[in-house]
């Protein structure tokens, strides 16, 4: 009996301790297990400055997806974004990097367009807007090039 | 007395030949760990020993410090009017450092104190040399299942420790200061990356390795009598805690 009231300790703590570690890096680590469900749209941008893996894709403010991976294409930067799979985007959607807030992280605005074309999985968005450089926009007022 | 030069010698190998012997020890646990069969019993129960007998201390521990985090955290981010990150600075301060050093440095006060101490006793009272006369081979029986479990256990007890932590802040932060726990979780989980975790997890493995390998060698050489196996637990503790602390900076600087 006691060596079974010790199994069941060692076995209750190896489990709660994985279930802590399980926690850790599904909830905060955004570990992806049951594999990527949602599908890959790609767009190509001037300029991602700041943008990170993992980082927001969102419509209307709602998050839909986040970004998967950025690349480098024909001097382009290539962003590769994973989608809720509930969601349909058309194929004039605008695709446009900004800033949380005035100093916060770099995160993707989908804005819907209004074609009938749906975007097909591992399609490709063409209107894209490169994020705001604010110390471009300051030099620009300062020197005058307005 | 002799000329200071002697003493110095003296002392630098005294220290090189305890370096060789403690790498010589844990060549030889290592190479004890691989060689089959695995003590799969003895393994369970120190599994017992290091890990759910350290778990209360762990919860309170964590509790307190993921409490304190907050606290603090709270009134230094105030100052900027940045308490919405609160939750990223108490989950990455847990993640990356405070859980695996403290949780390292509790197993080695409860755990590895005790380790060094039932081993010594074993030493100074000749069982280890019964085990052998018996052809039971000491560093299997006695010393790979205690840093087997050790490695096992302290990244279980870490992540414990850094899930209590993050509740322990939100209970000082949320409930007590008003963030709101909304910001406080997804905040956390915007600015925590799985690199931070598995950091974390990578250091409470070498930490387990270090606590339990120190332990055991302490106790596993220790000195004459009594006097010499308290002065082992001490050495014990206090080479274990300061082992953690130093590859602590290490891991950091490497991993981040």
């Amino acid at each position: 009996m006691k060596r079974l009231t010790m199994d069941t300790l060692v076995g209750l703590f190896v489990v709660v301790g994985i279930a802590a570690l399980a926690w850790l890096s599904i909830r905060l680590g955004k570990l992806e297990v049951i594999g990527d469900r949602g599908y890959t749209i790609t767009a190509e941008f001037d300029s991602v400055a700041g943008l990170k893996n993992g980082a927001v894709v969102e419509i209307a403010g709602v998050e839909v997806g986040r970004v998967k991976a950025i690349g480098l294409d024909r001097y382009r930067a290539r962003v590769a974004m994973s989608i809720n799979p509930s969601i349909k985007l058309q194929d004039d959607s605008i695709v446009s990097i900004r800033t949380k807030g005035l100093i916060g992280e770099k995160y993707v605005r989908i804005t819907p367009g209004g074609s009938d074309m749906i975007v097909q999985p591992g399609g490709k968005l063409r209107d894209t807007e490169d994020p705001i450089d604010i110390e471009q926009l300051i030099s620009n007022y300062i020197f005058g090039k307005l | 007395m002799g000329n200071p030069l002697e003493a110095v010698g003296r002392t630098v190998l005294v220290q090189v030949r305890t370096m060789g012997r403690m790498a010589i020890f844990l060549g030889s646990t290592a190479l004890w760990t691989v060689l089959p069969p695995l003590k799969f019993r003895r393994i369970v129960g120190q599994l017992h020993f290091i890990g759910v007998k350290s778990s209360s201390i762990i919860l309170l521990t964590a509790a307190f410090s993921g409490m304190v985090l907050g606290l603090q955290g709270y009134y230094t981010l105030r100052k900027f009017g940045s308490e919405a990150l609160l939750g990223p600075a108490v989950g990455l301060t847990l993640i990356r450092e405070l859980g695996p050093v403290l949780a390292a440095l509790m197993v080695a006060a409860r755990a590895g104190s005790a380790s060094a101490a039932e081993i010594g006793i074993m030493r100074i009272t000749e069982q280890i040399d019964a085990l052998e006369a018996m052809a039971v081979n000491p560093m299997k029986y006695l010393v790979v299942p205690k840093v087997v479990a050790g490695l096992i256990a302290l990244p279980l007890l870490t992540a414990i420790f850094d899930v209590v932590g993050i509740f322990g802040g939100y209970l000082v932060g949320v409930e007590m200061l008003g963030v709101s726990a909304g910001t406080y979780f997804s905040e956390m989980r915007n600015m925590v990356e799985m690199s931070d975790i598995r950091g974390g997890f990578l250091k409470s493995l070498s930490f387990g390795l270090i606590v339990t390998w120190v332990c055991t060698y302490k106790g596993f050489y220790t000195g004459y009598g009594a006097e010499g196996v308290g002065k082992a637990t001490t050495e014990a503790v206090v080479l274990s805690s300061v082992l953690v602390l130093v590859w602590n900076y290490f891991m950091t600087a490497l991993l981040f």
